[in-house]
């Protein structure tokens, strides 16, 4: 929330989730601790700060980024979706249930990351191969090696948007 | 990590950003340009520079991220991401190593925010020039603890010679394919615009200038021009990492070939990975021009690439593993890959 102006701070307007935010920040301020402190949306997590593990994927104007190595003011004016921006009316993304449905975690830290991963690359390509999988969560670590089912979540997840796509709409009872 | 506090501009065209960068004479210690910041953050993150003031010049007219069709070649905006160049439907065949570069760099998601011009203009990644608690020559001190310590990602080229004080090299991958298409780069600082190949962009750093570019701290790179290609030129790229993806080259090959008549005619051959510069082997492009194409030949080119290589104590494997890299790269670039 926007605290007293100070000279080092500036305004920075943020789109999160559909959402305008006004914010004073310093520019030093990343979007990843713009999002986890002046906005409480933790699920990006903190994990390297140095774009070295993919915790912090976010997109930026629909494509993934790591939220670490962005400056928030840098970020004004474009549109950025986090892990919290994908459920719609409760009901979790198709994504969030294929990764419920294959277990593609163990600790979950670096779910929400791999999450907007694999939802960046269905936004560009609903029907991809494994090796587009791959190379769409190449940029995400899993310390616990879940990295099996998170193939499996991803597949899991394009057959539910393709069925979602035939029936013309919902996809809800798809996965349970 | 936490950054030192710094002021943060937006530059409304490239005469406001070199106007900014100039108002404090030059020093690149003050005033740096913002694109991706993917490196930049990095290097502030680590404490290894703590710039007073960002001009980002990504909205600045006079800088463009286009990747556009010119006079038989092709000019890409130094604001064109890695992502960008990684799926461009002109780079393809003579120009396919550009495409491969980018694409084997990095990640999606920093390859989505990254820069060409960044990407050129990136710090190495030798662990003691980013440890800002250990003291290097390349980091404005004396002395590098590479040459006696961990460097096994260090450099295999110039580690004996007097003038050439650092043995980091140089992480970029679409250097060495932008050098293997003849690339040249267009800057512009206070006094105009030049022109120069960038085979004389890229530059060991010396004691005056302790940077792996000529670029002058108030200039900017506006944009990256590949001629005309030979006809019938195909380049590739080929790289190997200590791991299959989003790792850094231990060693990068772009080699571009043109066959005329069953023989090699304006053999490319440039390696990544093993000089503070990404480091053009003449000598290998000698073998290979006039010469009708086959896996001897190429194991003799990578002979004559690897010749003067002068290993570190823990790095001797990059010999053998470039030579490797070599001949398979110019089988592809031949046609004849497996």
């Amino acid at each position: 929330m926007p605290t007293a102006a100070s000279p080092d701070r500036v305004s920075v307007a943020l789109t999160v989730n559909g959402t305008d935010h006004a914010l004073l920040l310093e520019p030093r301020r990343t979007l990843l601790d713009a999002l986890r402190h002046d906005l409480a949306l933790t699920g990006a997590k903190k994990v390297c700060d140095m774009g070295n593990c993919g915790a912090c994927t976010v997109l930026l104007d629909g494509r993934a980024a790591y939220a670490c190595l962005l400056l928030a003011v840098d970020c004004a004016g474009r549109s950025v979706t986090t892990v919290e921006g994908l459920a719609k009316g409760g009901e979790l993304d198709p994504v969030q249930r294929a990764f419920v449905a294959a277990d593609a975690f163990q600790c979950g830290y670096c779910t929400p990351g791999q999450v907007m991963s694999v939802r960046a690359l269905l936004d560009e390509n609903p029907a991809p191969t494994d090796a587009d999988i791959l190379r769409a969560v190449s940029g995400n670590l899993c310390r616990c090696g879940a990295y099996r089912n998170i193939l499996d979540a991803a597949r899991i997840a394009a057959d539910l948007g393709a069925r979602a796509h035939a029936n013309g709409g919902s996809d809800a009872d798809a996965v349970r | 990590m936490t950054m030192q506090p710094f002021a943060y501009e937006r530059a409304a065209s490239v005469e406001d950003a070199i106007a900014g960068l100039a108002r404090v004479g030059g020093d690149a210690t003050h005033t740096r340009p913002l694109a991706g910041g993917t490196d930049l953050l990095t290097l502030m993150k680590a404490d290894v520079f703590a710039p007073a003031r960002l001009i980002d010049v990504k909205r600045a007219a006079g800088l463009d991220s286009g990747i556009a069709a010119t006079d038989g070649g092709v000019t890409v905006g130094a604001l064109a991401t890695l992502a960008d160049l990684e799926r461009h439907p002109l780079l393809v065949g003579p120009y396919l190593a550009l495409a491969e570069a980018a694409g084997s760099a990095a990640s999606p998601q920093l390859r989505n925010v990254a820069t060409v011009g960044g990407n050129l203009l990136q710090r190495p990644r030798c662990w003691y020039f980013r440890n800002p608690r250990t003291p290097c020559w390349l980091k404005g001190g004396d002395g590098c603890p590479a040459r006696d310590g961990e460097n096994q990602h260090h450099a295999i080229f110039d580690t004996r010679r007097d003038d050439r004080p650092c043995v980091a090299v140089h992480p970029s991958d679409p250097a060495a394919a932008l050098l293997a298409l003849d690339a040249e780069v267009t800057l512009r600082g206070p006094g105009g615009e030049r022109t120069l190949p960038l085979a004389a962009f890229f530059a060991s750093p010396t004691d005056e200038r302790r940077l792996e570019t000529t670029l002058l701290p108030d200039e900017l790179l506006l944009s990256i021009r590949l001629p005309a290609p030979p006809p019938g030129a195909r380049s590739v790229y080929r790289k190997a990492m200590d791991r299959k993806v989003w790792a850094f080259a231990l060693v990068g090959v772009a080699a571009r070939v043109n066959l005329d008549g069953g023989r090699i005619a304006d053999a490319r051959l440039i390696l990544s990975g093993v000089a503070n510069v990404p480091r053009r082997a003449t000598a290998a492009e000698a073998v290979l021009d006039g010469a009708a194409p086959d896996d001897e030949l190429f194991a003799r080119a990578a002979d004559a690439a690897l010749a003067d290589a002068a290993p570190l104590s823990r790095n001797a494997y990059k010999v053998p593993l470039a030579k490797a890299l070599i001949r398979g790269a110019l089988a592809d670039a031949a046609g004849m890959g497996t």
